[in-house]
C-alpha cells in the first residue's frame, strides 16, 4: 500500500483512502485531505519531520506518522 | 433588545482583524467557562445594541477539539441572531468546508469573502453572486486589512437578524443519493425532539455518530438502533464510515461549486511569494541559523538596546530623580511623618517602581513577538521544532511559549493559547516558567558574582537546567493519568506570509502589556506595602514600634518560623526565606530584598554591593541550591496571574504552582544533599533521602507508559514501550 509517507518531495499524489480512526483522521479530512484530492509534497522540515504538502491551494504541515494513514495512488 | 452576531471562520482568515475593525476598543476578553479557550466579544462600533461574539478560529464543527465544541455549544445554545462567516478568498475550498456546516444550523448567515485584495492581485475571480445563489445566503467582499467591506458585512448581518425567524432557511443540497435519503429519514425521526431550526444539523451529526450530540439528545435505544440501520446501510453502499462519507461529500460539493463560481488564473504549482520566502526560511540548512538570528535580534533589540535604554531612563530618571527626588523634597517641606514618607518612597514606589521599570522592555518584546506572529513566522517555528517536542509527547507549538518565556513568563504563558490540545496546553502552561526569564537574570548575576567569581557557567547551567526541567516534566507528566493519551495530531496550516497589520500588532501588544501593568498595580502594590510594613516594624522589649535592625522585625519573626523548611535544601535562615517569598512578587525583588535586609537601601542590578555579605553567609553549594530553588519554583505573581487566567480553573492553577514548588524543592534538595556528600560532608539522613529522590525521579522517567492512546489504563500484558 502506497501512502503519503512514500511520496517523494516534488511529486504529486491523489488520495485513495484514509485509514485510522478518531480525531486524527477527522482532523486530516477536515483540512481537505479527502478521497480524490491531489497532494503535492513540497518539502521536509530541517530535522526530518514533519513534511509540508500543498492541498487544495494551501500549505499544510503533517507528521510522517500521520501521513502514513493516507493511502495514495 | 440587543442583537447577537457571531463571528466564525478558519484560523488565519483575517477574523481577528475584522473583529478589531468592527468593535474597536470596546472589546471584552475572557475565557469560555471552565476551559482554556479565549472568549472575545465586543459592541459593534456605532450601534449600542449589537454585540459581536468572536468565536475561536475553527476548521470544522467536529466534536473533537475544545474550540470546536465551545463554538458549537454557543451556536446551538446561545442562538445568535446572525452569523458572519469569514472565508479566506485565497484559500476558498477549505474555508467553505466550515461554511457548509454553519449553514446547516439554520441561522441567518452572511459570508464575508476576505482578503479580496490579494485575490484580485493574483488574477483570480470569485463570482460572489453565483456563490451566494448556490449557498442560499448573502456574500460580501471584504478586505479587513484594507478596511473595506466589514461595515457592509455587519449591516447585512443586522438586517438579516431583524427579519422574523424563518423555519425553513434554504440550505444548499450538499449531500446526494442515499446519504441525503438517510439524513431526511433521521430528520423525520427526531422531529419535535429538537429545535426546528437546528433539525438538519442534528440529523447530520447523528448520521456521523457525533458522540457529543448523542450524549446531548439521549434518544431511546430503539430509535438509535433504527437510525443505526440506515447509517450502516449507507456505509456498506459507499464502502466508507459515516464521518468520512459526510466529509467527502462536502468537499466534493465544494469542488464543484468552486469550479463554477471561481476562475483561477494559474493552475498547477505556482510558487507564490510565501513559498519563495519559505524556500529560504524553512530550508534544510538555513532554517535553524535563520531562526537563531531572528531570536537574537528580537532579544537584542528589546532587552539589550532599546529596552535597556528606556528601562534605565524609567528607573533612574523618571523614578529616581523626578518622582522620588521631588517627592522627598516635598515631604520635607510639608513635614510629613517619617513613617508615611518611608511607606510611600521605600515601600510603594520602590516596590512598584522596580516592576514598572521593566514595562518598556516588556512592551518592546511583546511588540517584536506580535510582529513575528502576525507575519506568520511562528507557524514556521513550530514546523521546524516539532520533531524535538514530539519525543516528549508535545508538539512544535509548545516551543513558542517557552521561547517567549525566556524574556518574560507572562506573555509566554499567554502564548499557550495557540496550542489546540487541552492536555498539551495545560502541560505547557505548567512547565513554561522553568525557563529563566529576564527577571531571574539579576539573581543569577548576583550569586555568580558573589560566590562564583562572575563565572558565565552559572547562567549557562541555569538555562540548561531550565530546559532539562521542561523535558523531564514532560516525560514524567505524560505518564500520569491527567496527561496521558496519544500525542495530539500535529496537522497544522502554514499560512501565507503577509505584511503585519499595525492595528493587530498594537492591539495584541497592548493587551499583553496592560495585563502585566494591571497585575503590577494591584498585587505587587499591595505586597510591597505589606512587605515594607512587616520588615520595618516589630517588637522591641515588648513594645510595638518601627525598628532599626530588621532582625527584630515581624518579618524576621515570620521568616524564622518558616525558615526551617528550607534547612534540608541548605538555606534555612530567615533572610533567604523572606527573599524567596518576596521573589513571588517579582523575581528581581530577591536581589532588592537581600539589599534591604543586609542594610543597603539601594543595590545595583547584580547586587554587587552585597557580594561580601553574601559570601559570608553562603557557600557556593548553598548559594547554588538557593538560586536553583528560586529559578524553578513558582513564578512571580504576574506570571501566576497569567497561569490562573489561562488555566481558567482553580484546581489546575494550584496544581501548577504546587508542581513547580515541589519540583524546585526536590531538585534543590538533591543538589544540596548530594553536593554536601561529594564535598566531604559525610553520609546522613538527608543523603539517604536525596538518593531515594534521585531513584524515584529516574523511575518516573523511565517507567513504561501505562496509558494507551485514549488515556485509558492498560493492564500489564498490553503495555508497550512508549516514550
Amino acid at each position: 500500500m502506497k501512502t503519503l509517507r512514500n511520496v517523494k518531495i516534488g511529486e504529486t499524489a491523489t488520495v485513495l483512502k484514509l485509514h485510522g480512526t478518531g480525531a486524527v483522521k477527522r482532523r486530516i479530512m477536515d483540512m481537505g485531505v479527502t478521497k480524490g484530492a491531489d497532494i503535492y509534497v513540497r518539502k521536509v522540515a530541517p530535522l526530518g519531520d514533519p513534511v509540508e504538502v500543498t492541498v487544495r491551494g494551501y500549505e499544510l504541515s503533517i507528521r510522517k506518522s500521520d501521513a502514513d494513514m493516507i493511502e495514495v495512488s | 433588545m440587543s442583537i447577537k452576531i457571531a463571528l466564525a471562520g478558519n484560523p488565519n482568515s483575517g477574523k481577528t482583524t475584522l473583529f478589531n475593525d468592527l468593535t474597536g476598543s470596546s472589546q471584552h476578553v475572557g475565557n469560555w467557562p471552565g476551559v482554556t479557550v479565549e472568549k472575545k466579544e465586543g459592541r459593534l462600533k456605532g450601534h449600542n445594541d449589537v454585540i459581536i461574539q468572536d468565536l475561536p478560529g475553527i476548521y470544522s464543527l467536529s466534536p473533537y477539539t475544545l474550540e470546536e465544541v465551545v463554538s458549537r455549544q454557543y451556536l446551538v445554545n446561545e442562538k445568535p441572531d446572525a452569523i458572519i462567516d469569514i472565508v479566506d478568498g485565497t484559500n476558498i475550498e477549505r474555508n467553505l468546508y466550515l461554511t457548509t456546516q454553519l449553514l446547516e444550523l439554520g441561522i441567518p448567515t452572511v459570508i464575508a469573502v476576505n482578503m479580496i485584495d490579494v485575490v484580485r492581485k493574483s488574477g483570480d475571480v470569485i463570482n460572489i453572486r453565483k456563490l451566494g445563489e448556490a449557498l442560499g445566503c448573502e456574500v460580501v467582499e471584504t478586505s479587513a486589512l484594507k478596511g473595506t467591506g466589514s461595515r457592509e458585512a455587519a449591516e447585512r448581518a443586522i438586517a438579516l437578524a431583524k427579519k422574523p425567524v424563518m423555519a425553513n432557511i434554504s440550505v444548499p443540497s450538499v449531500f446526494n443519493g442515499s446519504v441525503e435519503h438517510a439524513i431526511a429519514h433521521i430528520e423525520e425521526s427526531i422531529e419535535g425532539k429538537v429545535d426546528a431550526r437546528y433539525l438538519r444539523w442534528y440529523a447530520i451529526k447523528l448520521f456521523e455518530r457525533d458522540e457529543k450530540v448523542i450524549e446531548e439528545l439521549k434518544l431511546d435505544i430503539v430509535l438509535m438502533e433504527h437510525l443505526e440501520e440506515h447509517i450502516v446501510a449507507c456505509e456498506k453502499e459507499l464502502d466508507d464510515d459515516a464521518e468520512s462519507i459526510i466529509t467527502n461529500q462536502r468537499y466534493a460539493y465544494i469542488a464543484k461549486l468552486v469550479q463554477t463560481a471561481v476562475k483561477k488564473k494559474h493552475t498547477g504549482q505556482k510558487l507564490s511569494l510565501s513559498d519563495r520566502i519559505d524556500r529560504v526560511v524553512t530550508n534544510r540548512i538555513l532554517a535553524l541559523p535563520i531562526f537563531a538570528l531572528v531570536m537574537f535580534c528580537v532579544y537584542y533589540i528589546s532587552i539589550s538596546t532599546v529596552g535597556a535604554i528606556v528601562t534605565d531612563w524609567t528607573n533612574d530618571t523618571l523614578f529616581g530623580e523626578m518622582i522620588v527626588g521631588n517627592l522627598n523634597g516635598w515631604f520635607e517641606s510639608v513635614n510629613v511623618a517619617p513613617w508615611l514618607s518611608g511607606l510611600i518612597v521605600n515601600g510603594i514606589i520602590a516596590g512598584v517602581g522596580a516592576v514598572i521599570g521593566f514595562v518598556p522592555q516588556m512592551l518592546i518584546l511583546f511588540l517584536m513577538l506580535s510582529i513575528l506572529e502576525d507575519v506568520g513566522y511562528m507557524a514556521r517555528v513550530a514546523f521546524i521544532m516539532d520533531r524535538i517536542f514530539r519525543r516528549f509527547g508535545l508538539s512544535g507549538k509548545s516551543f513558542i511559549p517557552m521561547l517567549i518565556s525566556s524574556g518574560c513568563g507572562v506573555p509566554g504563558v499567554m502564548a499557550c493559547r495557540t496550542i489546540e490540545n487541552e492536555r498539551d496546553r495545560r502541560m505547557t502552561i505548567m512547565t513554561t516558567t522553568f525557563i529563566p526569564c529576564g527577571a531571574k537574570m539579576p539573581i543569577i548575576a548576583m550569586f555568580a558574582g558573589a560566590l562564583f567569581g562572575g563565572s558565565g557557567l552559572v547562567a549557562t547551567s541555569a538555562y540548561f537546567i531550565g530546559v532539562a526541567s521542561v523535558i523531564i516534566s514532560g516525560v514524567i507528566l505524560k505518564k500520569t493519568r491527567a496527561f496521558a493519551g496519544e500525542a495530539a495530531p500535529f496537522v497544522m496550516e502554514l499560512p501565507a506570509y503577509h505584511v503585519p497589520s499595525a492595528k493587530n500588532v498594537f492591539h495584541s501588544t497592548w493587551e499583553r502589556g496592560w495585563s502585566f501593568i494591571r497585575r503590577a498595580g494591584t498585587i505587587i502594590l499591595a505586597s510591597s506595602v505589606i512587605l515594607w510594613f512587616l520588615q520595618g516594624f516589630g517588637f522591641v522589649d515588648g513594645a510595638f514600634q518601627m525598628v532599626e535592625d530588621n532582625n527584630n522585625s515581624i518579618l524576621a519573626a515570620i521568616g524564622n518560623v518558616i525558615a526551617p523548611i528550607f534547612t534540608p535544601v541548605g538555606f534555612g535562615n530567615w533572610k533567604a526565606t523572606v527573599a524567596t517569598f518576596t521573589g513571588l512578587i517579582a523575581k528581581e525583588n530577591v536581589v532588592g530584598t537581600f539589599g534591604v535586609l543586609y542594610g543597603l537601601s539601594e543595590v545595583a542590578e547584580d547586587g554587587a554591593e552585597i557580594w561580601s555579605n553574601l559570601a559570608a553567609d553562603y557557600t557556593p553549594l548553598t548559594a547554588y541550591s538557593f538560586m536553583l530553588f528560586n529559578l524553578l519554583c513558582a513564578p512571580c505573581f504576574a506570571a501566576i496571574g497569567a497561569i490562573k487566567r489561562e488555566m481558567n480553573n482553580a484546581k489546575w492553577t494550584w496544581a501548577a504552582i504546587g508542581y513547580l514548588c515541589g519540583y524546585a524543592y526536590v531538585i534543590a534538595f538533591i543538589v544540596y544533599q548530594l553536593g554536601k556528600l561529594f564535598a566531604g560532608g559525610g553520609f546522613g539522613v538527608g543523603t539517604v533521602f536525596a538518593i531515594a529522590a534521585v531513584i524515584s525521579l529516574v523511575y518516573l522517567l523511565l517507567r513504561k507508559n501505562r496509558y494507551g492512546e485514549y488515556g485509558e489504563y492498560l493492564p500489564e500484558r498490553k503495555v508497550t514501550a512508549n516514550a
